[in-house]
C-alpha cells in the first residue's frame, strides 16, 4: 500500500448505488449543444454555422494558444451557433446541432495503418487533433502535458483513485475496458520513453484492481496498479504524486517539477483510442446519481448532451431536488439550470434532494482546528477565512492561499459549517486581481517615469 | 417525466456535501463525558452536586439567552455551548458554593468572557475558568470551604456545620507527605474519596469521559498528554518530600489536572489549532501549574496555569503554522542560509 498524503477526510463514498451498473449506452439524444470551451485555456473558435451538415468527429471548433479542438458528437445539422449556459457557470458559445440519428463517420477520422509503428511525434500529434483534455475534470489540454514533459518526466502516473464520492465512471471503466486502459499506458510509456507506467486506485475498487492486473499479465504489459488508501483528496494531483512517490510538488508548481506526469484513466482510454482508430473525444461516461435522482446509473453519451437527457435516461428526479452539480460533490459545480450539457470534463451529474448541504443560518468558527488537520496543503484555513472575509488580502497572500487547491475537505470537516471553501475562491479572486491591478500600476508608473526621462532629455 | 424546469435550483460553492460532525454534536459529546464525573460527585457530595450543576447550567443558557436577545443577535444557546460552560463552572467550584454565587460566575462567564468578546470560538480564555477566577476573588472563602470526604452537603440554608477537611493540594502545599498518605491512600485519590471541587475529584470518572472524548475524536492527544506528562515528569524529579513516586502519584491524581487537562485545556477556542501547538501549549500548562503549586500563594495551580497558557495561544499559533505542502526541510534549510 503506498504511502498516505497529507490530512484529507473520509467521506461516505456513496458509491454503492452504481458501481455495480455496467456503462450504459444512452439512446442518442435529438439534439447536442456543444460549447466551445470544455478545456483550460481560450474558447474555441467555431468552425461550422447554422444550416451546415457534420458528421461524428469532425472538427467543429479550432484552438487558439492553449486549447484542445472540438468535434461533433453525432451526425446532423447544425441548427444554431449562439451562446448557450455551460457547466462552469454563465454562457458559452456553443453549436447546436440537431441529430439526424444516422451517426455517419467524418472523413476525418483516419486510423493509422499500424498504430505501433507511430513515432512520438506522430502520436502527440494524434493526442492533439484528437482534442484530449484532462477528463478527470481539470481538463487540460493533453498534449501539451506531454511534450512539456518529455525529457523531464520519468514517473508517469495514471489517476484511478477516483476519491470523490458516487463517482463510478472510472471503476466501471477498469472492469469493463481494462484492455483500453492499459494499451492507453502503454502509448504513454512510449511517448514519455519511460519503462513502467504506474496506475493509482483507491482500494475500495479491488475487483477493478483485478481486472486490469489480469490484463497485464496477459499483454506482459510495462504497467504498476498500485493500491492507495481511500482517503479525500486521493485523486488531486499532488497528492497522488506524494503517495505514490514520496515527493512533494513545490509550491505553484507542477507535478513535471518532480519529474511526474499525471493522467486519468478516462483520458488515457481516450489516448489509446485516438492513436489505434484515430478517434477524437464525441463521448463520455457519466455516473448519474445522488439522493434526487430515481434510477442512478452510470452512461456513456456524446459530448454535449444535455443534462435533461440523462435525467429521463435514469427515470426522471425527484420534485424537492434542490441542486444539480456537474462533477463530485466535493469540487463540483452546482448548476442553476438542467439545460447544461455534458462537457469533455463531465464525470458525473448529481441531483441532491435531502439534507447533504446541511448549512446552517449564521455560521460561527470554534477553532476546534479540524480544518488544520484536514487541509492536504498544509494550510490554516480557519485564519485564511477570517482574513478573506476581511479584505486582509496581504494576510491572505502570507496564508498562501494560491496554494488552496479548493478540494473542499476543510468545509467538509468543519462542524460549525463555515463556507471556507466558498471564501477561499473568492479571496483568490481578490488577491488575483489585486496583483493584476499593482502589476498594471507599477508597469503605468514606470512609463511616466520613462515619459518624464525622455522630455527631460 | 420531471419538469426540469420548474425544479427550484440553489447554486452554492462546493463542497455539496459535509460531514454529520456539527457544534451541536461536539458539545454533546462533552456533555456525555462529564456525566461520570457527575454521577460520582453526587455518590460522593450528595444531590447537591447534581442542582448545583443544573443551577449553573440553567444560569448559563438564561444569561446566553438574555444577552443575544438584548443585543439582538442570532439565538446560539441551541449549539449546547452554554451548557458545556455551566456544568463546568459547577465542576470547578466547592459543592458547597451557595446557587446565587454560581449565578454571578455564571455572568461573568458567559457574558463578559464569552459574549462581549463575540460569543462561541471567539473568548479569549476559558469561560468556566475564567469565572471561577472572578469567584475565588470575590468570595474566597466560599471558594475554598471543602467538606470532609463522605459527608454531604445540604441542598439548601447554611453550610455553617458542615465538617470541613484539608484537600490533599494543602497537605502538598506544605510537603506534609506523612499526614496526607496517612489521610487519602492513593486508591482514594484515583476513585475521587478526597475533598475537591465537586467535579475534579475523581481521577478514574474523569478518565473514562477524556477516553470517551479521544474515541470520539473530539480532543486531540496532544494536550492532555503533554500536560499530565510534564506533571508527572516534573513532580517526580522535584518531590517536596518523600519520594519522587509517591509526590508524582499525589500531584498528578490531586487537584483538579484531570479535569483541566481533558476538559478545560482542550478548549477549541482557547487552545491552539495545530498538534505541534497543543503539545506546546499542555507542556507550558503542566509548567505553569506545579509553578504555582510549588511557589504560588494558591494551593492549586491548574486554574491559573491553564488561564496564563491562553493568553499565550495567538503567539503559539504564530510560530507552530504547519510547513506548507511542497517545502521540504532542505528547501527551508536554503532559504535560512540565504
Amino acid at each position: 500500500m503506498a504511502q498516505a498524503f497529507f490530512g484529507g477526510v473520509h467521506p461516505n463514498d456513496m458509491k454503492a448505488a452504481t458501481n455495480e451498473k455496467a456503462i450504459e449506452q444512452l439512446a442518442p439524444p435529438a439534439e447536442v449543444v456543444i460549447p466551445m470551451s470544455m478545456h483550460f485555456g481560450a474558447p474555441c473558435t467555431p468552425l461550422v454555422k447554422a444550416g451546415d451538415h457534420v458528421k461524428v468527429g469532425q472538427k467543429i471548433g479550432e484552438f487558439r494558444g492553449l486549447g484542445a479542438p472540438i468535434h461533433a458528437s453525432v451526425s446532423g445539422t447544425v441548427k444554431v451557433v449562439e451562446p448557450r449556459p455551460y457547466t462552469m457557470g454563465g454562457n458559452m458559445m456553443s453549436v447546436v446541432i440537431e441529430n439526424d440519428f444516422q451517426n455517419e463517420l467524418s472523413e476525418e477520422v483516419q486510423a493509422p495503418a499500424d498504430p505501433d509503428a507511430l513515432s512520438v511525434d506522430e502520436m502527440v500529434e494524434m493526442v492533439k487533433n484528437a482534442g484530449i483534455v484532462g477528463m478527470g475534470g481539470a481538463t487540460f489540454p493533453t498534449h501539451v502535458k506531454i511534450t512539456s514533459g518529455i525529457g523531464k518526466v520519468d514517473t508517469v502516473i495514471i489517476n484511478g483513485a477516483e476519491c470523490e464520492p458516487y463517482i463510478t465512471g472510472d471503476h466501471r471503466t477498469m472492469l469493463e475496458r481494462p484492455e483500453e486502459i492499459i494499451g492507453g499506458c502503454r502509448y504513454l510509456a512510449k511517448m514519455f520513453g519511460v519503462d513502467k507506467v504506474i496506475i493509482g486506485v483507491e482500494d475500495n475498487k479491488q475487483n477493478g484492481i483485478d481486472a486490469m492486473n489480469q490484463v497485464i499479465a496477459a499483454q506482459k504489459a510495462p504497467v504498476v496498479v498500485e493500491p492507495l488508501h481511500c482517503r479525500y483528496p486521493q485523486g488531486g494531483e499532488k497528492q497522488l504524486c506524494q503517495a505514490i512517490t514520496g515527493k512533494q510538488v513545490p509550491p505553484g508548481g507542477l507535478p513535471a517539477n518532480i519529474g511526474c506526469a499525471v493522467f486519468n484513466i478516462n483520458t488515457t482510454c481516450a489516448i489509446y483510442r485516438a492513436i489505434t482508430q484515430g478517434m477524437p473525444v464525441v463521448n463520455k461516461v457519466v455516473t448519474v446519481s445522488g439522493s434526487g435522482v430515481v434510477e442512478p446509473k452510470n452512461l456513456e453519451c456524446p459530448i454535449g448532451t444535455p443534462f435533461s437527457c440523462l435525467f429521463d435516461a435514469c427515470g426522471g428526479l425527484n420534485d424537492k431536488t434542490y441542486k444539480l452539480v456537474a462533477g463530485g460533490p466535493m469540487m463540483g459545480m452546482a448548476q442553476y439550470t438542467a439545460d447544461v450539457s455534458v462537457g469533455k470534463g463531465t464525470g458525473a451529474i448529481l441531483a441532491f434532494c435531502e439534507n447533504e448541504e446541511q448549512t446552517v443560518e449564521h455560521p460561527q468558527c470554534i477553532r476546534c482546528g479540524k480544518c488544520v488537520a484536514a487541509c492536504p496543503m498544509h494550510l490554516e484555513p480557519l485564519f485564511m477565512y477570517q482574513y478573506a472575509s476581511k479584505n486582509m488580502l496581504d494576510e491572505l497572500n502570507d496564508a498562501h492561499i494560491m496554494d488552496c487547491m479548493e478540494c473542499g475537505a476543510c468545509a467538509y470537516a468543519c462542524p460549525a459549517r463555515v463556507h471556507l471553501t466558498h471564501m477561499f475562491k473568492y479571496g483568490k479572486q481578490k488577491l488575483k486581481d489585486k496583483m493584476a491591478a499593482d502589476k498594471a500600476a507599477a508597469e503605468a508608473k514606470k512609463a511616466a517615469e520613462e515619459k518624464k526621462e525622455a522630455a527631460n532629455k | 417525466m420531471t419538469d426540469y424546469k420548474n425544479l427550484k435550483l440553489i447554486a452554492t460553492s462546493s463542497p455539496h456535501i459535509r460531514g454529520s460532525e456539527t457544534t451541536r454534536s461536539i458539545m454533546l459529546d462533552v456533555i456525555i463525558a462529564m456525566l461520570p464525573a457527575l454521577i460520582w460527585a453526587v455518590v460522593m457530595f450528595g444531590f447537591k452536586a447534581l442542582t448545583l450543576t443544573v443551577v449553573s447550567v440553567v444560569g448559563c443558557m438564561f444569561w446566553e439567552w438574555l444577552y443575544r436577545t438584548l443585543m439582538k443577535k442570532p439565538q446560539s444557546v441551541a449549539d449546547l455551548s452554554a451548557v458545556v460552560t455551566g456544568m463546568l463552572l459547577a465542576f470547578v467550584s466547592p459543592v458547597t458554593t451557595p446557587y446565587w454565587t454560581i449565578l454571578i460566575g455564571d455572568f461573568f462567564a458567559i457574558v463578559v468572557v464569552k459574549q462581549l468578546f463575540g460569543g462561541i470560538g471567539k473568548n479569549f480564555v476559558n469561560p468556566a475558568l475564567a469565572g471561577r477566577a472572578f469567584l475565588v476573588g470575590s468570595y474566597a472563602s466560599i471558594m475554598t470551604t471543602w467538606i470532609a470526604p463522605g459527608e454531604k452537603a445540604p441542598l439548601f440554608g447554611s453550610t455553617a456545620d458542615i465538617v470541613t477537611a484539608a484537600t490533599p493540594m494543602a497537605y502538598l502545599k506544605t510537603g506534609d507527605m506523612e499526614t496526607l498518605m496517612s489521610t487519602y491512600s492513593v486508591a482514594d485519590m484515583f476513585m475521587g474519596k478526597i475533598g475537591g471541587s465537586l467535579g475534579e475529584v475523581s481521577v478514574l470518572m474523569l478518565l473514562i469521559g477524556g477516553a470517551y472524548l479521544l474515541f470520539r475524536k473530539v480532543i486531540n492527544w496532544h494536550t492532555p498528554v503533554a500536560y499530565i506528562a510534564t506533571v508527572a515528569v516534573l513532580s517526580f524529579l522535584f518531590p517536596k518530600a518523600g519520594s519522587g513516586l509517591d509526590w508524582m502519584l499525589y500531584s498528578v491524581f490531586g487537584g483538579g489536572l484531570m479535569l483541566g487537562a481533558f476538559f478545560m485545556a482542550t478548549d477549541y477556542a482557547t487552545s491552539p489549532v495545530t498538534k505541534k501547538g497543543q503539545l506546546i501549549f499542555g507542556i507550558g500548562c503542566g509548567l505553569f501549574t506545579v509553578l504555582i503549586r510549588y511557589f504560588g500563594s494558591y494551593n492549586e495551580g491548574v486554574c491559573y496555569s491553564i488561564m496564563v497558557m491562553n493568553l499565550c495561544v495567538a503567539l503559539i499559533d504564530k510560530y507552530t503554522k504547519p510547513t506548507r505542502f511542497g517545502v521540504v526541510k532542505s528547501d527551508k534549510k536554503e532559504a535560512a542560509a540565504k
